[in-house]
């Protein structure tokens, strides 16, 4: 990481059908030298960061405010971008939102970056899930300015933590050029039980592991979710049959339904980035090949012949390339190859073996796992296969996601032995910030959606 | 009558029943057994295939090529399954937890393809036959050593009345 002084920064709004947004100026002057913060190497020094808890406009909002602002700085600080100045070595006090702020004071205390807000309750309450307004503003102490204009988001009472959510992805943004990540989701399988006889419940959860939601019973083992783009959809493979089979469900709805329903064993679906196709693996007697399938026209296309397992499809961002995982060469590798050509091409040559690949939304980098002399670890390439880089290493790590910037993944880890269970990490792709993400049970096979 | 002795000790639990140690039992054991009134398997019950022929095989890792041993139980299945029509079979593919978890579903239906291939090859009507595969979803053994990863990486015959 590195902090510069750059003489443009964008400001962005947000605009979705869930949290109203309404832009309000500030008095804020705009300087030629705003903070930027360039995410290059890895965290050197995460930047010092004042959040003191958003003013509440009425006695009603106080537990409001608190909440908001403690998720706000659990998101910052979780990125690895950001510290905390406690709240007891802070001078200045913001009591009024609207109120000049005393630079000096947050300067004092060595804050580059201030954030202040406000939480009013514009009707009933939040026992009654009353409308909020959420005001913020982010400013630059160092240079004295603000950074981009004030905010405002009005939601349900009940959507509070993703209001708080966009907050911290307005902050990150405004600090790193770059989107953030905080409002999203992760589809995971939950697992319980012994070992030998695992009950798994597909469940879904916010990115921070607020709001578990079970979406299936546990009846039938499950695999490998996928959100779809506009994460209104879950594609899975489930035993339900007797038998691995693709399945999709709504997840509103909840009525999973047979993908392609045929007596061959069906697994491995992936979504298009449009959402008009899915990749998806068929066995016939020995063999699996990748097939694509077309929503719309509900015809599937074979996209590879060889004797071999091939398995573990993915897109490319932007949907005419696949990379998928193949023992055609004896030991599992990774293979990219165009949708037009159908001439897959090996881009893994590090030794061991490889699998899981998963496309960077920003399309530079393929994420997977490695087996190599016994450990597992979860590593990056470029497409071409150079720069490989392994981030990770344990007994058994397996199937990174992308965060939806494309700067963290998520993978599961899985304990030794008997009592031992998987769980969800995190980590930069510097490698670094390995974290482990809370979970009511055991956690395998994460995937995370876009921002919502 | 070895084969029968190795039988009642599978029944009464005095040694297991792998093969090759039959030769190891002594003719006490026949007739204690017998005395007590323990009755042998029937060869025609399922449960002769599971504890006398053995409902399952082994392969190595990242294998599913059939071994000598392996070949020989199927042999033993192949019988039984030519005696007793009135069985339909499933044959369920496992991997061990060393590989990820679709890679090893795809493992699991080309091991219990290559049984359901040799139980074909070997006179067993195909329409009798079933693969499914678990993947690295249900081990045998729970530990994370060789000796359960070679017990986990197998393929059962699970029968059923048809």
């Amino acid at each position: 990481m590195r902090v510069t002084r750059v003489p443009k920064f964008l400001i962005t709004f947000l605009f979705t059908s869930v949290v109203l947004t309404a832009g309000w100026s500030t008095a804020g002057r705009a300087q030629d030298d705003p903070l930027r913060l360039e995410i290059l190497e890895g965290v050197i020094a995460a930047l010092p960061m004042a959040a003191p808890t958003f003013v509440a406009e009425t006695p009603q909002s106080q537990a409001m405010a608190n909440n908001i602002t403690s998720v706000l700085i659990a998101d910052l600080v979780g990125s690895g971008l950001f510290r905390e100045i406690p709240r007891q070595a802070h001078i200045g006090r913001i009591t009024n939102f609207d109120a000049p702020v005393q630079f000096a004071e947050w300067r004092a205390i060595n804050a580059e970056v201030l954030i202040t807000g406000s939480v009013s309750l514009l009707s009933g309450s939040q026992e009654t899930n009353g409308e909020i307004v959420v005001k913020f503003r982010v400013y630059d102490i160092v240079a004295g300015i603000n950074l981009g204009k004030g905010m405002q988001y009005r939601a349900r009472s009940s959507d509070w933590r993703r209001v708080a959510h966009k907050i911290g992805d307005q902050v990150y943004n405004r600090v790193t050029g770059e989107d953030g990540y905080f409002d999203s989701r992760i589809v995971f399988v939950s697992e319980f039980g012994k070992k030998t006889e695992r009950t798994k419940r597909l469940t879904i959860m916010d990115y921070d592991g607020a709001n578990v939601q079970y979406l299936t019973s546990g009846r039938d083992i499950v695999i490998a979710p996928r959100f779809s783009p506009d994460s209104s959809e879950i594609i899975y493979t489930s035993f339900a049959t007797g038998k691995p089979a693709v399945v999709t469900m709504n997840i509103n709805e909840r009525k999973p339904r047979v993908l392609w329903s045929i007596p061959d064993m069906t697994f491995s679906p992936r979504f298009s980035p449009d959402g008009g196709r899915v990749l998806i693996s068929r066995t016939r007697g020995a063999n699996t090949d990748i097939y694509e399938i077309n929503l719309a026209t509900r015809r599937a296309t074979r996209l590879t012949t060889n004797p071999g397992i091939d398995t573990a499809p993915v897109y490319s961002p932007d949907g005419e390339r696949i990379a998928f995982e193949s023992d055609r060469g004896r030991s599992p590798q990774l293979y990219v190859m165009d949708l037009d050509e159908l001439k897959p091409r090996r881009i893994s040559f590090g030794g061991g073996s490889y699998g899981t690949p998963v496309w960077s939304p920003r399309g530079d980098y393929i994420a997977f796992t490695k087996r190599l002399d016994g450990a597992f670890h979860i590593g990056v390439m470029r497409v071409d296969g150079s720069g490989e880089r392994l981030l990770t290493r344990s007994f058994l790590d397996e199937g990174p996601t992308w965060s939806p910037n494309g700067r963290v993944l998520v993978f599961f880890r899985e304990e030794r032995g008997e009592a031992g269970g998987p769980a969800l990490y995190s980590v930069d792709l510097t490698g670094r910030n390995l974290k482990r993400l809370s979970t009511p049970g055991y956690a395998s096979d994460p995937n995370w959606s876009r921002l919502r | 009558m070895r084969v029968l002795v190795s039988l009642l000790a599978c029944v009464v639990g005095i040694a297991a029943c792998a093969p090759g140690e039959n030769a190891t039992m002594e003719a006490d054991a026949l007739a204690s057994g017998q005395e007590s009134g323990i009755q042998a398997i029937p060869f025609e019950s399922p449960e002769y295939l599971v504890q006398n022929i053995g409902d399952r095989i082994f392969f190595d890792v990242d294998s599913s090529a059939l071994s000598i041993e392996a070949e020989e139980t199927l042999s033993e299945q192949v019988n039984w399954l030519r005696a007793n029509s009135g069985y339909r079979v499933t044959i369920e593919g496992h991997a061990d937890e060393r590989g990820t978890r679709e890679y090893n579903l795809a493992l699991g239906a080309r091991r219990a393809e290559a049984v359901r291939s040799f139980l074909i090859q070997n006179g067993v009507s195909a329409t009798r036959l079933t693969t499914v595969s678990y993947g690295k979803e249900r081990p045998e053994l729970p530990c994370s050593f060789e000796q359960c990863w070679s017990q986990n990486r197998r393929a059962v015959t699970a029968t059923s009345q048809s």
